[in-house]
């Protein structure tokens, strides 16, 4: 019997019981794994800790794992998320170390919370960025800064698989300011940003505003700038970054 | 000897390289040992990229041996690409590990391992990147010391295309021949008593023990002598208590030996992303041009009972979804209907895949071919059937008629798999354009047969070919290497067949590479210790990563060639083009891996009467080709009559206390 072309043979796949909401960081050297190598670690810490994932239909079933949007190779983060389907309910909170012990050092879990499953995109509205730039004098920061803000626009260029894209960075930008770090890396005196920037498309990163900031971009102090996400979530009455909370879960 | 991790000064530059992953290490079951508490430590060199050398099997078979001894590290490290090549040379960084970041040069050996020829001027990026001297004999000898900082690691070559290390002779100081899981460890004992006794003789006296008692083989201790026409003379040693020839290492009971039980699961998308066991070692199928199945005899299985407790082991300390099950031909196993369907029975329903090896023509492969893909799609299949001729089938000693083609395909198409490919090789010894052309008949012959199989017509057939290349320890290591315009014109005729047929050349592909990277292969596959000058002159001018063909020149090669080969009397042609005689010398003739060179002239000599299937000694009791009597060795099959035990699905973890 010749195979049926659109169909797998053999039972449907298990149904989902339970989701989790995922919280995570990309720490030390793996900041420079990418946003697929991300997904791969992830997909194999979950078999390795024998979590009872659910897949897809089909004949090249996939772990039901959602990833939020994640941070570009070279760049940390406090603050990613991702949600996984489960076929079997679970402890979640037993779930932190079972997950974090499958992973490299790193990728580090730092919270798993019980979750509907809906959609990340709408819980994940604005993030708070830390940009440490070596070499560059606060004053300078803090002036280059002032100007940003003053503008009505800041057009940037960005080079993307589709070409150079031009967009402005100015508008997406809810808080930048200025700190002098305290003490200095490799006795560089050592500019520190923190940043609030909406979610938008295209999305506004760090390193456009910086290229807004400075002149000559921020090509001039790479590649010795250090990005980390701080935080993801809602924006705050008082324009702080307010972490997802897992949506409700409807307990029959 | 204190080291220091690189990794501050490296980090800077990551984000200006290409996949900078590929340089952090900090994979899952990687390990980073305290370097003060070990006395023997191994850097470990794959010579290619990372994503290709992080699955490497003997690698991370070594890697777990050594690092589960007291005392003993190892850690790995891989050729950079050319932009942190750059890098690294502008800020002084050395060639480092990925484990702990620690230079190479502070390593007391290098462990490389060779896969391919092509990788040799990889070699010299390294050293010169680690700041070790390129050339053995500028490594010092007597006051040379690890604990005064003049120490260079000794640099040991071991893999497949080391077994004629002579082209790279200068730049090593030692070759383990075979395999590596006992040598390594014999090694490293006699390091440790070395350095324990306070360094005996230096860097020489340490060699000359390792060549006497450990089968090392120490190219410095044999001189050449070269014949006025090119040919060589002989090969002797030049100490005493050096053995004029030296015997490959074979590993007995591979069921004693279950590595890697912990292989390293890259964080970087790699070539192979899969837990792999080695259900057997060795093939005695005695295909001609193989050079893989000359060298690795005798046939040492695993058993099914191993097989299994090493793939549960493995899904479990990686996460990998597939599994492979890994030889020269898998489906020779004595029990791999056993191990498929046990193992497919025991990881139904957990998307675990599994993949094997094999490109055996007949309906037994396609029959578990089937069961490894119970639910999935069943989308290609390869067979090799090599050779496109009846003819040419018996050159090689692939016993194949056309009508066990017809067969296996007609069971493939009629099992649900809708593409079949097909392997073959161009360039063959004896090999007309006939031959070459009678691979289009086949192939309409199977895109026929599968259309009236299936009744419809979105069936494929892709036909790839690679050129051929004489290897050292083969029956075909006196051949003429084909010359490459030659083979190119052979592809072209056989291309221009394929696409000019109206009724079946739409459902044929065609894949081939062009012959010339062949030609420098076979230039380093059988060259001796004057092709060496070659590979320095050709690394100078800039060859890097000559497996990848965006890297690869050919003209560079041909240039620095004749360059390098200015005042001799040999030339490129004469290594490659050139038939050998019975009598003549060969650069490996001193590199025992077992195999009677009579009973390998008289297979070459059947080979081109066209006469002499040679069977399969695991099916007919044989030991005409005398590794087994010279070796102290034997086949080792089953069946064993075990199973794999039922029940043992792997449930969920669903809470921990």
């Amino acid at each position: 019997m010749p195979a049926s072309k659109n169909r797998p043979t053999g039972p449907e796949p298990a149904p989902v019981v339970q989701h989790l909401l995922v919280r995570y960081a990309k720490r030390g050297r793996m900041r420079f794994a990418s946003i697929r190598d991300v997904q791969r670690a992830f997909e194999r810490a979950v078999r390795q800790a024998r979590l009872p994932i659910a897949h897809s239909a089909g004949f090249s079933p996939h772990p039901k794992i959602s990833y939020a949007s994640g941070t570009q190779t070279g760049v940390a983060s406090e603050a990613e998320y991702l949600t996984l389907g489960l076929t079997a309910p679970v402890d979640p909170a037993g779930m932190r170390s079972v997950l974090d012990r499958a992973l490299p050092d790193g990728i580090d879990v730092i919270e798993v919370a019980e979750d509907s499953g809906g959609s990340l995109n709408g819980r994940l509205m604005v993030s708070e960025w830390l940009v440490e730039l070596p070499g560059v004098a606060p004053d300078a920061a803090a002036a280059a800064a002032g100007a940003f803000l003053a503008a009505a626009e800041v057009p940037v260029e960005r080079l993307t698989s589709k070409g150079v894209r031009r967009f402005d960075a100015r508008a997406a930008v809810l808080t930048l300011e200025v700190s002098p770090r305290a003490g200095a890396i490799d006795h560089h005196e050592c500019a520190t940003i923190r940043l609030v920037v909406r979610h938008t498309e295209p999305a506004v990163r760090p390193e456009d505003v910086l290229n807004g900031m400075l002149p000559g971009g921020a090509a001039t102090v790479q590649p010795a700038v250090a990005v980390t996400r701080l935080a993801q979530g809602i924006l705050g009455p008082d324009a702080e970054v307010v972490a997802p909370t897992p949506a409700k879960v409807n307990v029959p | 000897m204190p080291t220091e991790s690189v990794y501050p000064r490296l980090e800077p530059l990551l984000p200006r390289v290409r996949k900078p992953i590929a340089y952090v290490g900090g994979e899952v079951n990687s390990v980073v040992k305290d370097w003060d508490r070990t006395d023997v430590r191994w850097a470990l060199l794959y010579p290619d990229a990372y994503e290709v050398g992080l699955p490497n099997q003997g690698v991370q078979i070594l890697y777990e041996i050594l690092n589960e001894q007291d005392g003993v590290l190892a850690e790995r490290t891989y050729s950079v690409w050319p932009d942190m090549e750059a890098l690294m040379r502008e800020h002084g960084i050395p060639q480092f590990t990925v484990d702990g970041h620690r230079p190479v040069g502070d390593f007391d050996l290098l462990g490389v391992s060779f896969s391919t020829e092509l990788g040799y001027t990889n070699l010299l990026t390294a050293l010169d990147l680690a700041g070790i001297p390129l050339h053995s004999a500028d490594r010092g000898g007597e006051d040379r010391d690890p604990e005064d900082g003049t120490w260079h690691p000794l640099v040991i070559a071991g893999g497949h295309a080391a077994f004629n290390p002579e082209p790279i002779a200068d730049f090593l100081d030692g070759v383990v021949l075979g395999d590596g899981e006992e040598a390594v460890l014999k090694i490293t004992g006699h390091v440790r008593a070395w350095k324990r006794n306070g360094r005996p003789g230096g860097r020489d006296g340490l060699l000359r023990t390792l060549a006497a008692e450990a089968s090392l083989y120490v190219p410095r201790f044999y001189d050449v002598s070269y014949l006025p026409d090119g040919r060589i003379g002989k090969t002797v040693p030049n100490d005493r208590g050096i053995p004029p020839v030296v015997a490959k290492h074979t590993v007995m009971d591979l069921d004693e030996w279950q590595y890697p039980r912990k292989p390293i699961v890259p964080v970087a998308e790699t070539v192979h992303e899969r837990y792999s066991v080695e259900i057997f070692r060795g093939c005695t199928r005695g295909c001609r041009f193989c050079q893989a199945g000359m060298i690795t005899r005798p046939v040492r299985e695993r058993s099914i009972t191993t097989v299994g407790q090493m793939v549960e082991q493995g899904v479990q300390a990686t996460g990998f979804s597939e599994v492979g099950l890994l030889s020269l031909s898998s489906a020779d196993h004595s029990e791999i209907n056993e191990i498929a369907k046990d193992l497919a029975d025991a990881y139904e329903g957990t998307n675990t895949g599994l993949s094997l090896p094999s490109t055996r023509v007949d309906a037994f492969n396609v029959t578990l071919a089937d069961e490894l893909t119970r639910n999935g799609r069943r989308s290609g299949l390869t067979f090799a059937p090599e050779g496109g001729s009846e003819r040419m089938r018996k050159v090689i000693n692939k016993m194949v008629t056309e009508d066990d083609l017809i067969r296996t395909v007609t069971t493939a198409y009629a099992s649900g798999w809708r593409q079949v490919k097909l392997y073959f090789m161009c360039g063959l010894p004896t090999e007309t354009d006939e031959d070459v052309l009678a691979i289009a008949d086949l192939a309409r012959r199977v895109i026929q047969t599968g259309r009236e199989i299936t009744g419809h017509k979105d069936i494929r057939c892709t036909v790839s070919i690679g050129g051929f290349v004489p290897k050292p320890h083969t029956p075909f290591q006196w051949a003429a290497q084909t010359p490459h315009e030659v083979v190119d014109s052979r592809l072209r005729k056989l291309g221009a067949a394929l696409r000019a047929d109206k009724a079946y050349g739409r459902s044929i592909g065609f894949r081939y590479h062009d012959g010339q990277p062949s030609v420098i292969e076979g230039l380093l596959s059988r060259g001796d210790r004057r092709v060496g000058k070659v590979i320095e002159t050709v690394w100078r001018d800039g060859a890097r990563f000559d497996g990848w063909s965006e890297h690869f020149s050919f003209d560079r090669w041909v240039a620095c060639a004749g360059q390098a080969l200015a005042g001799e009397p040999v030339d490129l042609d004469w290594y490659t083009t050139r038939e050998r005689d019975e009598d003549e010398v060969l650069p490996w003739g001193h590199l025992d891996a077992g195999l009677d060179p009579d009973w390998l002239w008289q297979d070459w000599q059947e080979a081109l009467g066209g006469t002499g299937d040679v069977e399969d000694c695991r099916w007919s009791p044989c030991y005409d080709c005398g590794v087994c009597p010279s070796m102290g060795t034997e086949i080792q099959t089953g069946p064993t009559g075990e199973r794999l035990p039922e029940g043992t699905k792997l449930l969920p973890v669903l809470s921990v206390s």
